[in-house]
C-alpha cells in the first residue's frame, strides 16, 4: 500500500512539473484548442493575460468524456485557481466535484452552475445573432438567407433562432433556410461537408450564410468566398479569414471571459456572470476587412436594434427558455 | 501441421507488431522534437503506475471488451459487424430509459434489468442489417455502419427533444438516482480494507465483461448453436446443404453480436457518467474491431487486447492531457498500433511461420 501512495505521488509530481501553486488553468472542450471559433477565444483570452502579466498558465484539451472529472479534480489537487472551463458539457461534473475544492474557483463559459465556487458565464447569443440577422438582411440582394449550424443542439437553436428574428424583422418576407451538418460530435469539425451546404443553400438563391459551426464554419467561409456570396463568421473575429468576403463576425466575448477571470484569479466573483449587447458579451465585429460591405444603411440599421435591444425596446427571444422559435 | 507453435502464434506475433508500432511512433515524437522516452514513461506511468491509472485503464477495457466480443462473435459466423458503435450508442438509450423509467430502490435489481434492456437495444440495433443480409443480401458491413448515423441522429433527437430535463444546455438526459449508481471498483476496494484508485470510473460492469467472455466462450465453443455458427462462418453452402437456416444463424449471431454491444452502456452509461451523454459511444464500437482482430476472436484474447488498448487509451489520455504532445499525435499513434497489430498482421506473421518452419526443418 506504501508502494502504491509513493507511486501515484510520484506520478503526481512528475507531470506537473511547471506547475506553480496558484497558476490559472484553462480546460477546452473536445472540440479542441485550434478550432478557430470558441475554443481558440478562449485560448486567446488567455495568451492575452499571458503576454500582459507574464504570468504562466496550465491548458488541458480534453480527449474523451471519462477525462473531464479526472481533468478538474487532478488540476485542483495540484493547486490551480481559478480553473476555467470552455463548454456547457462540463456542467454535470463541476456541479458534483465542486464542493470537493471549496477553496478553488472555477469558471465554466456556456452553462449556469450553482456553487459556491463557481463563476457561470452565459452569453446572450440571441442578441448578436439578431444583429447578424438584421445585417444579412440589408446586404441580401435576392432576399434569400442562409444559416448552417453545426451540431443539431439546442445551443446552436439559440443562435439560429435570434439570427431569423433579425432577418424578419427587417425583411418579413424574405427567405431564411436553415442547415444542420450533423447530429455527432464530428459536425463541429467538417469543413467540407459545411462547404458543400454552402452551395447547396446558394444554388437555392442564398446569398448571405450564416454559419454558427465550429471549425466547420471554416469550410463555410471559404466556400462561400469562392462562390462570391457573403458569409457571416462566430464566435471570434473572422472577418480576417476572407478580407471583403465575410460581412461581419457575431462575436462572444469569451477571451474576455476568460481573461478576467484569470486577471481576477482566485478573487473570481461567484455567481452568474450574464454577456449580453450592454455588456459587450456579444458584438458584431467591425474593422478594416468588412468596412467595404457595411454601408451606411446597414451600420445605422445595427446601431439601431443594438440601441433597441440594450433599452428594452426589442425582446429578442431566447429559443432555451422554452425550446421553440417564433420566427422560422 | 501447424506452421508455428501456438505461444507464437497468441503472443510472439502482436507484441512484435507492437514493437513495430511502437518504433514508428518513437520516430514520429522525435520529429516533432519530443522525447520519446520521457513519453514512454508518461503513457506507463498514467495507465499503469498507479492504482488511479489501473481504476482508468479497467474502465475503459470494460467497454472494449464487450465490443470486442460484439465482433469477435459475428466474425464466427463470417459476418462483419461494424455497427458497433451504433449499438453501443443504443445500448445506452436501453440504460437509460430503464432506470429513468422506475424508481429501483437498489443498484442490485436495476443493474440486470438495465443489461436487459441494454442488450435489447442492442440487439434490436442488430437485427434489421441482420435480416436484410440474410434475406435481401445486403451486406452487413454496409448496413451495420449506416446504422451507426441512423443511431446517432435517433440518439440526438430522443436526448435533445424527449429526454433533456426543461432549460438544460446540455443533450444529456437526466441524472440516474442515487439508487442506482453501480458500485466502483474502488468502494469496492475499500469495504475490503485496501485504498485503491480513488475518484475512477472501474466499476463493477468489469466483472459483468468478464462473465461475457465466459458466456461467449461456451456459446461458441460448447453449444449447438455455437457449432452452427462456427459451421457457418466456415462454410455457409455447406451449411445449407446440412439443412441449417441461414436466416437463423445470421440473425442469432448478428442479436448476439449486437446484444453484446449494447451491454457496454452498462460501464460507461450506467457505471461512469450516470446518465446518458450524446458522445457516450466514443469510437468504442471501432475499437472494438482492433480488439477483436488482435484477441484473433478469442474470448481470452478479446479479455487481454481489450486490456491492452485500455492502457493505451488511458496512457494516450495522460499523454495528451500533461504534455505538449497535441491529442491529434496520439491518435495517430493509437492508429499505428491497430494498423499493425490488426491490418499489418501478416507483414509479421509470414516472416515468422517462414522462420518456425525452417526451425522445424532443421531439428528434423
Amino acid at each position: 500500500m506504501f508502494l502504491m501512495k509513493t507511486l501515484r505521488a510520484g506520478a503526481c509530481l512528475a507531470l506537473l512539473p511547471a506547475m506553480a501553486l496558484a497558476d490559472p488553468a484553462l480546460i477546452f472542450d473536445l472540440g479542441g484548442k485550434f478550432d478557430k471559433s470558441f475554443n481558440e477565444a478562449a485560448y486567446n483570452g488567455a495568451e492575452r493575460w499571458k503576454a500582459e502579466t507574464g504570468g504562466t498558465y496550465k491548458e488541458l484539451e480534453m480527449q474523451s468524456e471519462a477525462q473531464r472529472e479526472q481533468a478538474l479534480r487532478r488540476l485542483a489537487q495540484a493547486g490551480a485557481n481559478p480553473i476555467v472551463m470552455t463548454g456547457f458539457a462540463f456542467g454535470e461534473v463541476l456541479g458534483k466535484i465542486a464542493p470537493d475544492y471549496p477553496d478553488t474557483k472555477f469558471v465554466i463559459i456556456d452553462m449556469v452552475v450553482e456553487q459556491p465556487n463557481v463563476q457561470s458565464v452565459v452569453f446572450t447569443e440571441e442578441q448578436g445573432s439578431y444583429l447578424a440577422g438584421v445585417a444579412a438582411a440589408l446586404a441580401s440582394k435576392s432576399g434569400t438567407v442562409g444559416f448552417i449550424g453545426g451540431m443539431d443542439i439546442p445551443l446552436i437553436h439559440k443562435f439560429e433562432c435570434g439570427y431569423a428574428q433579425g432577418f424578419k424583422a427587417t425583411r418579413p418576407d424574405g427567405q431564411l433556410i436553415i442547415n444542420y451538418t450533423g447530429t455527432t460530435p464530428a459536425a463541429w469539425n467538417d469543413p467540407v461537408k459545411g462547404g458543400e451546404l454552402l452551395k447547396a443553400q446558394v444554388s437555392q438563391g442564398a446569398d448571405v450564410v450564416y454559419a454558427a459551426a465550429g471549425g466547420t464554419g471554416i469550410g463555410v467561409l471559404q466556400a462561400a468566398a469562392d462562390a462570391g456570396v457573403l458569409s457571416i463568421g462566430v464566435d471570434s473575429n473572422q472577418n480576417h479569414l476572407h478580407p471583403g468576403k465575410v460581412l461581419t463576425s457575431m462575436v462572444k466575448g469569451v477571451d474576455n471571459s476568460v481573461y478576467d477571470a484569470f486577471k481576477a484569479g482566485a478573487e473570481v466573483e461567484p455567481g452568474v456572470k450574464v454577456m449580453d449587447l450592454a455588456s459587450g458579451g456579444v458584438s458584431l465585429a467591425m474593422d478594416d476587412n468588412n468596412k467595404p460591405l457595411i454601408s451606411g444603411e446597414i451600420a445605422g440599421a445595427i446601431d439601431a436594434a443594438a440601441k433597441a435591444i440594450q433599452a428594452g425596446e426589442i425582446t429578442v427571444h431566447d429559443y432555451m427558455a422554452d425550446n421553440s422559435c417564433p420566427v422560422r | 501441421m501447424e506452421r508455428m507453435p501456438k505461444w507464437a502464434d497468441v503472443i510472439l506475433t502482436p507484441l512484435i507488431s507492437l514493437v513495430l508500432a511502437f518504433a514508428l511512433s518513437a520516430l514520429l515524437i522525435l520529429a516533432i522534437g519530443e522525447s520519446p522516452a520521457e513519453a514512454l514513461k508518461v503513457v506507463v506511468q498514467g495507465a499503469l503506475g498507479s492504482s488511479y491509472g489501473w481504476g482508468f485503464t479497467l474502465y475503459y477495457a470494460t467497454n472494449f471488451i464487450f465490443t470486442g466480443l460484439a465482433v469477435a462473435v459475428a466474425y464466427h459466423a463470417g459476418l462483419f459487424n461494424i455497427g458497433g458503435e451504433g449499438q453501443a450508442a443504443m445500448g445506452g438509450l436501453g440504460v437509460a430509459l430503464v432506470v429513468l423509467a422506475l424508481p429501483w430502490p437498489h443498484w442490485a435489481l436495476a443493474l440486470p434489468a438495465a443489461a436487459v434492456g441494454a442488450a435489447l437495444m442492442g440487439a434490436l440495433w442488430a437485427l434489421v442489417p441482420a435480416w436484410l443480409q440474410a434475406r435481401r443480401g445486403s451486406h452487413v458491413v454496409i448496413t451495420t455502419i449506416m446504422f451507426n448515423f441512423i443511431a446517432a441522429a435517433l440518439l440526438n433527437y430522443v436526448l435533445v427533444n424527449l429526454l433533456r430535463p426543461v432549460g438544460s444546455m446540455d443533450p444529456a438526459s437526466a441524472s440516474f438516482p442515487a439508487a442506482t449508481h453501480l458500485p466502483k471498483l474502488s468502494e469496492m476496494a475499500l469495504a475490503l480494507g485496501v485504498e485503491w484508485g480513488r475518484n475512477t470510473p472501474a466499476n463493477i460492469s468489469f466483472f459483468v465483461a468478464v462473465a461475457a467472455c465466459l458466456l461467449v466462450w461456451l456459446l461458441i465453443w460448447h453449444t449447438r448453436r455455437g457449432y452452427e455458427i462456427r459451421a457457418f462462418g466456415k462454410s455457409a453452402t455447406a451449411v445449407r446443404y446440412a439443412g441449417i437456416s441461414a436466416l437463423r444463424i445470421t440473425v442469432l449471431a448478428m442479436l448476439v453480436s449486437g446484444a453484446l454491444a449494447g451491454l457496454m452502456a452498462v460501464n460507461n452509461v450506467m457505471g461512469e457518467a450516470e446518465r446518458l451523454v450524446l458522445n457516450a459511444v466514443e469510437g468504442a464500437g471501432f475499437i472494438g474491431i482492433a480488439v477483436a482482430l488482435m484477441g484473433r476472436n478469442h474470448p481470452l484474447g478479446v479479455l487481454l487486447a481489450a486490456l491492452l488498448f485500455g492502457f493505451l487509451y488511458q496512457g494516450g489520455g495522460e499523454l495528451a492531457l500533461w504534455t505538449s504532445i497535441p491529442r491529434e499525435l496520439i491518435v495517430v499513434i493509437q492508429a499505428l498500433v491497430i494498423l499493425f497489430t490488426g491490418a499489418l498482421d501478416n507483414m509479421v506473421r509470414m516472416p515468422l511461420e517462414r522462420l518456425f518452419m525452417a526451425l522445424r526443418r532443421k531439428g528434423a
